[in-house]
């Protein structure tokens, strides 16, 4: 967690993200025009979002193998750096949506507002809104965190469904639904142009390792603020 | 005159053709070179984050040490 090398890596990797995402050659498309290096960017914080979920997740479930409180306080705050990212995702496809479906493809604002990839992105959002809620509701600190690890493990189950599956399933005009001609474009290999790809990876990595940085620090913080009740742990 | 008003006709409608084949692109921008203030922008908002992120680090590290 200390450790300095994956910082530096994160930090050489957005540098390489806005350099080459701006000056590197797109594909020339329409509709999308210069707009598809919104890929860089606003996919890269739903990547992230989910990476900082399952790790949530995994501390979730490691908390309710041993109760050790430690791994509630590193299940919470990575949930909350998932959320921060999830939010920066709506915003930037908000815009994105402005200049794509609503000006280009002349999409009335009623036909928007239906979209089922926005209403599942938001639907998982909330939930884990939720798991805020909840964890605020709690004055037991045992009682929250073990509540709150099996709330977490039910918005991890059903943040793939509503984010992914149930937008494929019905027709939408978010990329890799049906009835879109864009087929997978951010992991399958065909759909993706290679010197584009060359940008995406390493950028989902970059914006992802900021996401554990933040949270880490998040996490020691919250260490250092709790020590008396580490202390307190200890000695039962 | 007719025949020059329909050569400008027709190369505007030439142009519409030839706008309509291709993609738009900042393409302007890639010339002029105003696309690396751009990334300058990028790049100094990046790089503040950054440090800012990495002095709160310092910091909870010395007071990890003091504890």
């Amino acid at each position: 967690m200390n450790k300095i090398w994956w910082k530096i890596l994160s930090f050489v990797l957005l540098v390489y993200t806005i350099v080459c995402g701006f000056l590197l050659d797109v594909p020339r498309l329409f509709i999308l025009n210069e707009t598809i290096r919104n890929l860089y960017f606003h996919v890269c914080m739903w990547f992230g979002m989910m990476i900082l979920f399952i790790v949530s997740f995994v501390y979730s479930v490691k908390y309710l193998r041993g109760f050790n409180y430690r791994n509630d306080i590193f299940a919470r705050h990575f949930a909350a750096v998932g959320c921060l990212f999830g939010v920066l995702g709506y915003l930037t496809g908000v815009i994105w949506v402005n200049v794509t479906w609503v000006t280009d493809q002349g999409q009335s604002l009623g036909s928007v507002l239906k979209e089922p990839k926005l209403i599942g992105a938001a639907i998982a959002l909330l939930i884990y809104g939720a798991y805020f809620v909840l964890r605020g509701s709690f004055t037991d600190i045992d009682k929250r965190a073990r509540i709150s690890a099996v709330y977490n493990i039910f918005a991890f189950a059903m943040l793939f469904p509503s984010i992914w599956i149930i937008p494929r399933l019905v027709g939408s005009l978010h990329p890799g639904a049906p009835g879109s001609d864009s087929g997978n474009p951010a992991l399958d290999k065909n759909d993706m142009d290679s010197t584009m790809r060359m940008v995406f990876y390493p950028a989902v990595i970059g914006w992802t390792l900021l996401g554990v940085w933040i949270a880490t620090l998040k996490i020691r913080i919250s260490i250092l603020s709790e020590k008396s009740i580490f202390e307190a742990k200890k000695k039962d | 005159m007719n025949k020059l008003i329909l050569i400008v006709i027709v190369s505007f409608f030439s142009t519409l053709a030839y706008a309509q084949d291709k993609p738009e692109m900042a393409d302007v921008m890639r010339s002029n070179g105003k696309i690396y203030d751009v990334v300058a922008v990028c790049l100094t908002i990046l790089i503040g984050l950054f440090i800012y992120v990495f002095i709160i680090d310092r910091k909870i590290s010395k007071i990890e040490k003091n504890k």
